[in-house]
């Protein structure tokens, strides 16, 4: 059900690599547990950010979600599409509501993140816990 | 005990339901070491004649009788009764935040009003739904300037009201902020030269208030290019708000911070107030304090909500752009209440009567002997006079006379003894002015 | 509708507009006396440039529209005197209305904050009268009353704080605060220079204490406690809690949130608080007004009271006075001496009680815990130890039907009640945070339960009718979602 085309985080991001440009977003699971999305909150063009590192927040309207890069490197374009239409993010999470695009300082990075067939497992977890 | 609903019976009845034995069980979890084993040494009870009586006595140690002359940030202007009597309705008093929207489109459409309100007269595209007071508003937008620029320093007139300078820096002390005074010349008016030459590429901000607390109305035009042209912000303090009645708006401003205490709230010796911060679109999600915005149901009806929440506490918790939780609701309603009865003539028509009183009563001074005026910039219903003596001495003998009169400024600005500050409304009349005259006249008269 | 809804019944309520909406050229509310001293030429004394040109789009309409327009809309409102608000930590309780008459007496209400002291004998006896009435209750020192709310005081606490262990050569570092802790306490410790650690809670729900004496180190300045909790629970350990701290160095604040429940009962500097806010606006029945204004008096121990905030009020045979010669102040946290109007209401509501307080928070106890023991059955209690003032269920069960705490507090109010505290404690899923305060009946508390029963009735064969309510408001739920998107935050013409 996740593509298999990219990689993803503990945190519900997920990176889609094209060379050593690597694009960023949020998966299916993480728009849905936040809601209707009011608002995102992008870095600069340029801006360095480390792995793990918070670079943004996307805000329902009860709560505010820390995004973080799953990769080390500089941020080479953010989705401009995002400013007025916010709610991209519940509506295609995976495709047109992409976050950033940053450029890898260190693409062996991507080899440490879950692939589709761990990340589905682990949300399928983290489904448990809750109704637990 | 009147404000307690419940007979001994009923309280019994709800004890051994709850499934207690005894009034002591309720408190079982607090360690018997620290349960109180004496009544409080408190006064009371009091009955409602007494509560009355003990407050008529505390009113009677006041002023009450004295004509007074203070402004300095807090105003006395008529307040009128038909506010007070909507103020008092217990769907306004007795309500609580409007978290609820489906049960509090009173309160939320009357914030809306005042947001509204407050735009018109600072000319400015957004506002919210008050602060604490204006020195606390004053010191929010500071910081807001600073999470907007992302700089430290900041550049505040001493013009501006000694008691606003004071809460800034308490908070200014521990986020790194650095505040740095620049002087006035001696129009009263924030000295232009002395910004130019502080201004450079990390100040956040350049602070002002207008009318200032001196009176006199700031040059804003001259000191937004200054800020703007060093890429920082103009942030403007208000704190007679009759002003915006017929001063020009400060538009160039890109934050003002107000108060609206002249708008129907009394003195009430110094609080509650009511505080607002009015911006710019573009830096409203930077901007603190509750917000109500105008929405529909699922039917299309409208209705008003509080609105971009994520910037405040109870969700941001410690990103949040300030700590602030409650703000004047009751405080912002009445000024809302009476600004709509005052309307755009009646506010005009106030704010002149204002200037005419001043200006009448700085002419009236002017003709004492040796008395003139100590700034030469243009004011709008407070201004501060030189004396050939000592203010305290003149205010003392005043005082014989039941008149509070100038307040010397010698307390805040060392460097302005024999200066002292005078305020006049709409509701001075012309006998209490001649009364004033005539009382320093004397006063002066009296051999040292 | 349900004839199990007692409360509520229909009504016909009038429609409104915004005012700017009726407004008309010309018409005006307010008429001032004429002019008795010559015009002025606007121009001439304020600089042409200076002038305005009227306000645009300011309301123009007569005191009769004014009049009808804010009955009007008061008439959408809920409030505490149509009934009970059950709000977790919010003490909705009873607004006197005597402290509304003697707040607007001749004498209190126009005093100016820079009259003489000579004139001011009446303000500070107020002043000094509630201080020493807040010092009795709270256990403490010292007081003061300059704060304007809630969240004002708590920063005031901690930069009390900071400037004593500043003067003990080391101000620290962070501040610990519970994940139970109010949005305000995280908040508040960034504004102080702090940085913020959480701390998490045992399965009773109070602090976890082997974690805190683990986590207690030299870098921590303070923790921040509710007491009771957000839970409604009494932290037992409270003393172990405050030796550890001061054994480290490291001082106690107490959030006084929740004081109802335990003013006249137990006081905090007999259980190990170094320092506290209260919130007038809920312990001492000052009026909420739709969301302020409130006080936040901060009382303390002695050795935090050279730091006070400046002025302190002092007395000497018999005046009383401002003394401003303070040098370890941390100085103003606002202009002037605080919300005077709120601390004479807060004054009159403790001179009717006297120490008959005691009375009103075991009234609180009491109600908290019949609401308890009456809904135990029908809603899940995540923490079953005896509550205080307040209690706190999940809404677990009815999650299963897929109905919500937000669902069933909007169902609430077909109900005639205005819903609890939802979503809140964030350390209980779903939490329903109910405090009925002393101010309600037994007739009010057996409705309420009454009416919880019947909506978890409903949520469990109805639940439809549950997860679409309100059904009986004037308008249904908001789009919060497009306010917050597209934010429409003032009407333009």
């Amino acid at each position: 059900m996740y593509p298999t085309d990219r990689r993803y985080t503990k945190e519900h991001e997920w990176i889609k690599l094209d060379g050593a440009t690597g694009t960023v977003g949020i998966t299916d699971y993480a728009q849905h547990e936040l809601g209707d999305v009011v608002f995102v909150e992008l870095p600069k063009i340029g801006a360095k950010i480390a792995a793990g590192q918070s670079f943004g927040t996307v805000e329902s309207v009860k709560a505010v979600s820390e995004i973080y890069s799953p990769v080390t490197g500089e941020v080479a374009e953010t989705n401009a599409v995002l400013g007025n239409e916010p709610e991209k993010i519940n509506q295609d999470p995976h495709g047109a509501a992409w976050l950033i695009k940053i450029k890898l300082a260190n693409p062996s990075e991507v080899n440490s993140l879950m692939d589709a067939a761990a990340y589905q497992a682990y949300i399928a977890e983290k489904q448990k816990e809750t109704s637990a | 005990m009147r404000y307690l609903p419940k007979s001994d019976s009923e309280r019994l009845e709800m004890l051994h339901a709850a499934g207690f034995d005894s009034f002591d069980q309720l408190f079982q979890a607090i360690p018997e070491a620290f349960r109180l084993k004496r009544p409080l040494a408190v006064p009371g009870p009091l009955s409602e004649m007494e509560i009355i009586e003990y407050f008529r006595g505390r009113a009677a140690e006041n002023s009450r009788g004295y004509t007074s002359f203070l402004g300095a940030g807090v105003y006395h202007h008529h307040r009128s009764v038909v506010a007070d009597a909507l103020l008092q309705r217990g769907e306004f008093l007795t309500s609580y935040t409007p978290y609820q929207a489906e049960i509090s489109q009173g309160t939320l459409q009357a914030i809306f009003e005042f947001q509204t309100l407050m735009c018109q007269l600072t000319g400015q595209e957004v506002a919210n739904a008050s602060m604490y007071d204006g020195s606390t508003a004053l010191t929010e937008a500071v910081l807001m300037a600073e999470r907007l620029t992302g700089r430290q320093r900041v550049l505040i007139a001493r013009s501006v009201h000694p008691e606003y300078r004071q809460v800034l820096g308490t908070y200014a002390k521990n986020t790194g902020l650095r505040v740095e005074e620049f002087g006035f010349t001696p129009s009263g008016q924030a000295d232009l030269d002395q910004v130019r030459k502080a201004a450079g590429d990390q100040v956040a901000a350049v602070v002002v208030q207008s009318p200032n607390f001196f009176g006199v109305l700031e040059q804003i035009p001259a000191l937004a290019e200054i800020a703007h042209g060093c890429g920082a912000l103009l942030v403007v303090g208000i704190a007679e708000a009759v002003s915006l009645g017929i001063a020009r708006p400060p538009a160039d401003a890109d934050i003002i911070a107000m108060e609206a205490q002249s708008f129907g709230l009394p003195p009430s010796y110094g609080g509650p107030y009511a505080g607002v911060i009015a911006t710019k679109d573009k830096f409203v999600r930077q901007m603190p304090g509750r917000l109500a915005g105008q929405t529909t149901d699922h039917q299309g009806r409208r209705g008003f909500v509080l609105t971009l929440a994520t910037r405040e506490q109870h969700i941001r918790r410690e990103k949040a752009t300030s700590n602030i939780c409650t703000n004047q609701a009751l405080c912002a309603l009445a000024a809302t209440i009476h600004l709509c009865l005052l309307g755009k003539q009646g506010l005009r028509e106030q704010a002149e009567q204002n200037v005419a009183k001043a200006q009448f009563a700085r002419a009236q001074l002017e003709t004492i002997p040796g008395v003139r005026r100590a700034f030469s910039g243009p004011v709008f219903n407070e201004f501060v006079m030189e004396f050939p003596r000592s203010v305290k001495m003149i205010d003392a003998d005043l005082l014989k006379n039941k008149i509070i009169g100038p307040m010397a400024l010698g307390r805040f600005y060392p460097e302005l003894t024999k200066r002292g500050l005078v305020c006049v409304t709409e509701t001075t009349t012309r006998d209490e002015i001649t009364r004033l005259v005539e009382g320093i006249d004397r006063a002066l008269k009296v051999p040292v | 509708m349900s004839d199990r809804i007692k409360k509520a019944g229909r009504h016909v309520s009038q429609h409104e507009g915004l005012i700017f909406e009726k407004s008309s050229p010309g018409k005006r509310g307010m008429e001032l006396p004429p002019l008795d001293v010559p015009a002025a030429d606007v121009a001439k004394a304020l600089g042409a440039e200076n002038v305005r040109a009227g306000v645009d789009g300011f309301p123009e309409v007569s005191e009769i529209e004014v009049v009808r327009h804010f009955t009007r809309i008061s008439t959408w409102n809920y409030a505490i005197d149509y009934g009970m608000y059950p709000l977790g930590s919010c003490t909705m309780k009873y607004n006197p209305r005597v402290n509304e008459f003697v707040a607007r007496l001749d004498g209190i209400a126009d005093e100016h904050p820079y009259q003489p002291v000579e004139l001011s004998q009446g303000c500070l006896r107020i002043l000094k009268t509630l201080e020493n009435i807040l010092i009795e209750v709270t256990g403490m020192d010292a007081v003061t009353l300059q704060p304007a709310a809630g969240a004002q005081g708590e920063l005031t606490g901690l930069l009390l704080i900071r400037a004593y262990l500043e003067s003990q050569g080391n101000p620290r570092k962070k501040v610990l605060i519970p994940d139970s802790a109010h949005g305000t306490n995280p908040a508040t410790a960034v504004i102080a220079g702090y940085a913020v650690e959480n701390v998490k809670s045992d399965t009773n729900g109070g602090i976890d204490m082997a974690r805190l004496a683990a986590i207690v180190t030299e870098d921590v300045a303070a923790l921040m406690i509710t007491n009771p909790n957000t839970l409604g629970i009494f932290e037992r350990n409270i003393s172990e809690i405050a030796k550890i701290l001061h054994a480290r160095g490291a001082l106690l604040y107490m959030d006084g949130a929740n004081m109802n429940a335990l003013a006249g009962i137990a006081r905090p500097g007999d259980f190990g608080v170094d320092v506290m806010h209260l919130n007038l606006h809920k312990t001492f029945s000052t009026p909420h007004g739709g969301g302020g204004p409130g006080a936040g008096p901060v009382a303390m121990k002695k050795i935090l009271e050279p730091y006070m905030p400046t002025p302190v009020v002092v007395e000497k045979d018999g005046k009383l006075a401002y003394d401003y010669n303070r040098p370890k102040s941390i100085g103003r946290v606002k202009a002037f001496y605080g919300n005077f109007g709120v601390l004479v209401r807060a004054l009159a509501y403790a001179l009717a009680y006297g120490p008959g307080m005691r009375q009103a928070s075991e009234d609180a106890v009491l109600n908290a815990n019949y609401i308890r023991k009456m809904l135990e059955d029908v809603y899940e209690l995540p923490y079953k130890l005896p509550c205080m003032h307040e209690v706190v269920f999940s809404d677990a069960r009815q999650k299963k039907n897929g109905v919500s705490t937000m669902d069933i507090a909007k169902r609430l109010i077909d109900y005639g009640f205005h819903p609890y505290t939802t979503a809140f404690p964030l350390i209980v899923h779903g939490a329903l945070m109910i405090e009925p305060t002393e101010s309600e009946s037994k007739e009010e508390c057996d409705q309420f339960i009454d009416a919880m029963r019947s909506i978890a009735e409903e949520s469990a064969t109805t639940p439809e009718l549950v997860k679409t309510a309100p059904h009986t408001t004037r308008v249904g739920r908001l789009d919060e979602v497009s306010a917050a998107r597209k934010p429409i935050l003032r009407w333009k013409p």
